[in-house]
Formats: structure tokens, sequence, C-alpha cells
């Protein structure tokens, strides 16, 4: 009798994928089930497409949406978005003309269905557990959240699956981080992925796939799995993973690209079957206890910046990197953030632009006011979002506070589409990245959760959220 | 592709960790439906002021800069975005090769792909490469070594597929291609036929 060895979660899926296995010599060929576009990362490689006489291999595999350089300027209802900077509308344009040639399904701007391609593909139910995905935007990481093994890619490998339906890649190592206990009240997902970037730093997932486990990660819902799993690649991981269970199978019935009958039964019961095995070993492992993790926010220029809401931002002690970010930030060594007066609080994203972010930030907005000389966005990931949360009257809740209620897209976590962090700013923000000149040339990030960007969003400071909840 | 066997050329320090893509280049320079002309926004938060000058002290506006075609680069150079865009920034700026202690995943893939090695070192090797700084190393892709400006040998480790393609001139994709009955062959026997 042979006995399989245990495998994780990664390796069932990887194994599930692999059309042609590596050698010394040639990387594994792996299968790619759901292969997602957007307009800044595909013109290029619909170009070398056509310079090749190839086609797309697999239109049915592939979606497509428009979310980068895509304006968020409120609009009247029923009212259509205009494009206002030409290059932006060119490669819109570009997007449209590509799908319409090669038969690929799009959700355009103006689309019931359109928004940021992570908060959409998880909405329709097209990502799935067991499932590969890329996509040419690193935080395709998201799709994690439900055991699909999905990253992002560079252009000329959209160009590759766009072909083949296929990439090229060496097996990754493995990462397990465990999340013992329950997060305190006020603590959210964001804060933990913030605590682990801060823990294993900006590069110390570099080669490896994660998988999240740990009573922490199961007590967190779809979204806030997604909200972990969307940062992986902030701690430089390949890819994030959770294992499906209720939670997941629940997330997923009745969406409108879930399998259904018969093949629900069949998928939920191969969902199930995809857990690590007990007894199957990761490369590396880090724990961290759910109790040692307080509201996170970062003081520096990448994502390992974080401290605790109430913590003090490092002194350089001989360390050029921690100066040139403190400078870059003007901030002084050693100083605490809370209290400090900012100019913009930034809700939305990838990371943090779904209804239970918008909810969470609501909560804290209704009944208050947005400080005096803070401008404050609150901008929903999808129009399916946006469309949930005005049935709620959250956006109600927002305009009455004097914040902006947006239209779906990436908007300020990415500086391209108009909305932008003028130099020298500072600016709390759901998204993902305080890289310098991220939300701006010369703007200043603090990431925060959604809790944190609105408290700061009312107080005007750096302030801990936990302070305004009733 | 041109081919990379040996590449002789003079080098500019970066002496920084972690440098994002986004420093690489900016998200406004990515509204292009090309892959040219992405050199002019080559660091261009780093390397321009508001108004457009060149800042005299970046080390790429540096005289000796000029002709350079290997960055010496920090930890986890690459890091963040998955924009190839960097590459093509990096490569039209006339660079073929970036040598430091660590590289990011997607940025490693990506310049694989576009004719650019980067080459991970020991410390102690890219502390000697960032204090001889617009000095001419050599790397030999066949031999997978770089000889260092105080001539020197250290042997790197690459992929040995993107070696191959890369002193080849071959593109990946021609190999994926290749691939087309295996591709069928999965398709087929895991019921991934077109719907």
């Amino acid at each position: 009798m042979t006995v399989a060895r245990p495998r994780t979660l990664f390796q069932k899926v990887w194994d599930g994928h692999v059309v042609s296995p590596a050698t010394a010599d040639t990387p594994a060929v792996l299968f790619i089930d759901l292969h997602l576009i957007h307009e800044v990362t595909s013109p290029q490689a619909f170009a070398l497409l056509r310079e090749r006489g190839l086609r797309v291999r697999r239109p049915d595999r592939t979606v497509a949406t428009m979310d980068h350089s895509t304006p968020t300027t409120p609009l009247a209802a029923g009212a259509r978005a205009v494009i206002q900077d030409p290059q932006a509308a060119a490669q819109v344009r570009a997007l449209e003309v590509n799908c319409a040639e090669f038969g690929i399904p799009l959700y355009p701007l103006g689309h019931e269905r359109q928004g940021i391609v992570h908060v959409i593909s998880p909405e329709l139910g097209l990502t799935r557990p067991g499932m590969t995905i890329v996509c040419g935007d690193s935080h395709t990481s998201t799709h994690g959240a439900f055991g699909a093994l999905a990253f992002g890619i560079g252009t000329s490998e959209v160009g590759y699956v766009l072909a083949t339906q296929c990439l090229l890649a060496w097996p990754p190592k493995t990462l397990a981080i465990t999340v013992r206990g329950r997060l305190a009240r006020g603590v959210t997902a964001k804060d933990l992925v913030l605590a682990v970037i801060g823990r294993i730093g900006v590069g110390g997932a570099t080669g490896h796939v994660i998988e999240y486990r740990g009573e922490a990660v199961r007590a967190l819902s779809m979204e806030e799995r997604m909200t972990v799993c969307n940062m992986s690649i902030e701690a430089g991981g390949r890819a994030g993973m959770v294992a499906p269970d209720d939670t997941t199978i629940e997330y997923l019935k009745g969406r409108p690209f879930a399998p259904q009958g018969a093949e629900w039964d069949a998928a939920v019961a191969q969902w199930r079957s995809l857990a690590t095995d007990e007894g199957a070993t990761f490369d590396q492992e880090v724990v961290l206890d759910a109790a040692d993790i307080e509201p996170m926010i970062t003081w520096g220029t990448n994502p390992g910046a974080s401290i605790p809401i109430r913590g003090k931002v490092p002194e350089p002690a001989g360390d050029a990197s921690i100066a040139r970010a403190l400078a870059y930030m003007d901030l002084a060594p050693g100083e605490q953030l809370l209290g400090r007066r900012v100019d913009v609080a930034f809700i939305g994203s990838c990371t943090n632009g779904r209804l239970s972010d918008l909810r969470a930030a609501a909560s804290v907005f209704a009944g208050r006011h947005v400080a005096d000389g803070v401008r404050a966005l609150v901008v929903p990931g999808s129009q399916q979002v946006k469309k949930q949360a005005e049935a709620e009257g959250l956006d109600r809740v927002f305009r009455e506070a004097g914040a902006e209620w947006r239209e779906p897209g990436c908007s300020m976590c990415i500086a391209m589409n108009g909305d932008r962090l003028e130099p020298g700013r500072y600016a709390v923000s759901t998204s993902n990245r305080n890289f310098e000149g991220r939300q701006g040339p010369g703007g200043r990030t603090l990431l925060a959760s959604p809790l944190t960007a609105a408290a700061a969003a009312v107080t005007g400071r750096v302030t801990d959220a936990r302070e305004l909840m009733r | 592709m041109d081919p990379f066997r040996v590449l002789t050329g003079r080098t500019v320090v970066l002496p920084m960790d972690d440098v994002d893509t986004d420093q690489i280049i900016p998200a406004r320079f990515l509204k292009g439906t090309t892959r040219t002309g992405l050199g002019k926004g080559l660091f261009a938060d780093r390397r321009y002021a508001a108004d457009g000058s060149p800042r005299p002290e970046f080390p790429l506006n540096r005289p000796e800069a000029a002709g350079a075609a290997v960055l010496v680069t920090g930890r986890n150079f690459g890091c963040g975005s998955s924009r190839e865009h960097a590459v093509w920034a990096l490569v039209d700026q006339g660079f073929r090769a970036a040598i430091g202690p660590s590289f990011a995943d997607i940025f490693r893939g990506n310049a694989l792909k576009n004719g650019f090695l980067p080459i991970a070192v020991p410390e102690r090797v890219h502390a000697q490469l960032a204090a001889s700084r617009g000095a001419a190393v050599t790397i030999d892709l066949q031999a997978q070594e770089v000889t260092l400006p105080d001539g020197a040998h250290v042997r790197f480790t690459v992929d040995p597929f993107a070696r191959h393609c890369l002193l080849e001139g071959i593109e990946e994709l021609e190999f994926l291609l290749g691939q087309d009955k295996a591709i069928a062959d999965y398709e087929s026997r895991t019921n991934q036929g077109r719907r």
C-alpha cells in the first residue's frame, strides 16, 4: 500500500496545474485557469500577439476591466465618465479594441460590474478555490484568499498567457504564517498584515508562497482574508493563500460564475480537499500571537515600516535607509505619530475598498464631520460595492460627514488617474504602498486600516480609532 | 532579441536598499501603449527636481554615468509593482545588467525576458563594487562569472533556462509555443476544454 505524501495547499494547487514538469534545464509549464487583464499592463502584450500573428488561446479564460488610469470623479446619476487625460483615454480605447478583436469579455467603464480587477473577480465568483490566477498586477495575490494560487506577472508574461494560457515557473518555496488566538476589538485584517510585514520585512517572503494559517486567520471574513493576501507582495511573497473553508464556500454560493447544482456539490467537495495535509512541511514558518497585534500605521517609505498606532518612529542609529525615509516623511527620530496633523484620508483600493471596509469607515464617520483642512476620499472598489453601499445608506453617511463619495477605481492608490496627493502633504491611506511618490510626487503616505483612516479624517490627526468607537 | 553573452560596461552605483518599481518609473509614465521611450521616466522623481532640472547629486546624473551599462543596486531591488515598464525604462537608458545582493521576484522575471541580467552577489562583492563607482566590469554569462574592477572573478548563479534563452537570443515564448500539444493534452485530461 502506498501512502500519499502529505502536501500543502500550495503544492496541491501547483500539482494540479502542471502541464509539463520542471527539468534540470527547463521550468515547469503551468496551466492558468483565469487571466485577468486591465488597461495599463496589457496593450504591449496585444501588440506582441499582432506582431507574431498569434491568437488568444482561451478568451473564455480571460476577463478584462478598466481601473488603474480611469477617473473616479463623482458622476450625476446616469452620466457617463469622460476621461480628460488623452493618454489614459487612448489606453482605455486600446483595451476596448483589443477585447473586441480577440473576443475577450470586458467590463468597461459604465458597466454595472466594472471596478478594480481584484474586487470584481471575487464578486463575480470568477475567483474560486484551487485555481491558478494571474494578472499584470502585483496585487493579484488578493485572490489567494480563496485558496487559489494567484500572482502578478509582467507584460511579457501577459502576452505568453494570452497566447498559450500557460506560464513557465520554477517551483517556489513555501512560508507558513500562523496567527494564533483572536484579534482584539478595533484591530483589523489590515493591522494583521501590516504587523506581518513589519515582522518579516519587505523582502521577507521573496521566493516564497505564503500560507496564512491559525485561529485568527480562520476567523476572518473573505473580505478580510483578501486584505491580508493582497499585501503578500509587500513582503516580497510570490503569492499568499488561505485554505478554503465554510467561510469561503458561503461567500461563493450563488455568485454569477459560481458552479450550480451537481457541479456546485462536486466543486465544494474538491475545494474542501485542498487544505494542507496534517504532517505537510513548509520551507519556513513564522508564528504571531493575535493578542500582540495593535492597530498599525506606517511611518516610512515601504510597507515594512509599520508600528503600533501609539508607537514611536525609529531612530536611524546609523541606518541610512531609515534616515532617508525619515527625511522624506519629514519626521523626527523617535517621535510619536499619534496626534500628527494629516491633510488627506484615502479610503479605497484593492486592499480596503470592499463593502466591509466602507462599513467600518462609516461607523467612524457617522455623526461626525471631516476636520477643517482635511480632504477625505471614499472610493468604492467596484460598481457593485458602490451600489450595495448606497443601498445601505453609507454614501449618505460619507457625504453628510463632508467626505467625497467617488466612482470606483484605483484612485489615489496609484495617482495615474487624476487623484493625487500634493507634494509634502500627509495622507492616511487604506491602500497598500507608501513608496516615495506612490500617491503623487512628494506625497507622504501613512498606511492604515479603514477605521484609522476615517478617524484621521474626522479628527485631522493620526488617531487611535478605538477612542472613537462606541 | 539580441543574444547576451559577454558584456563589458561601466557601473553606476545606486546605494539604496528596497528600491521599488514606483521609484524606478513612477505610475504617471505608465499611460502609454508601447514599450519604447520609457527612459525619460527612469527614476524621474529622483533624477529631476519639480521644475524638470536634473539633480546633480543623483548617481545617474553624474558625468561618469553617461554610457554606463551596469547598475549596482542594494538589497531587494525592484520590489513592489509588477510593471515591466521598470525594465523597459532601464533598457531604454542603456542598462543591460544590475548587480546587487538580491532582487524582487517579479522584477527579476521581467528583466530576464528583456535581455537585462540581474546578478545576485554576496554582500562583500557588492560593497566592493559600491566603493568603485564608474569602474568597468565584465559579465560573462556563458561562464557565469563577473570580472570585478580589480581583476578578481566572481561566479554567479542564474536561472538555467533564462541563461539559455539569453545566450541564444530567443524568447521564452518560443518554448511555450512549442508546448502546444502538451497544453491541449492537459486541457482534455483535466476537462479544461472550451466552455
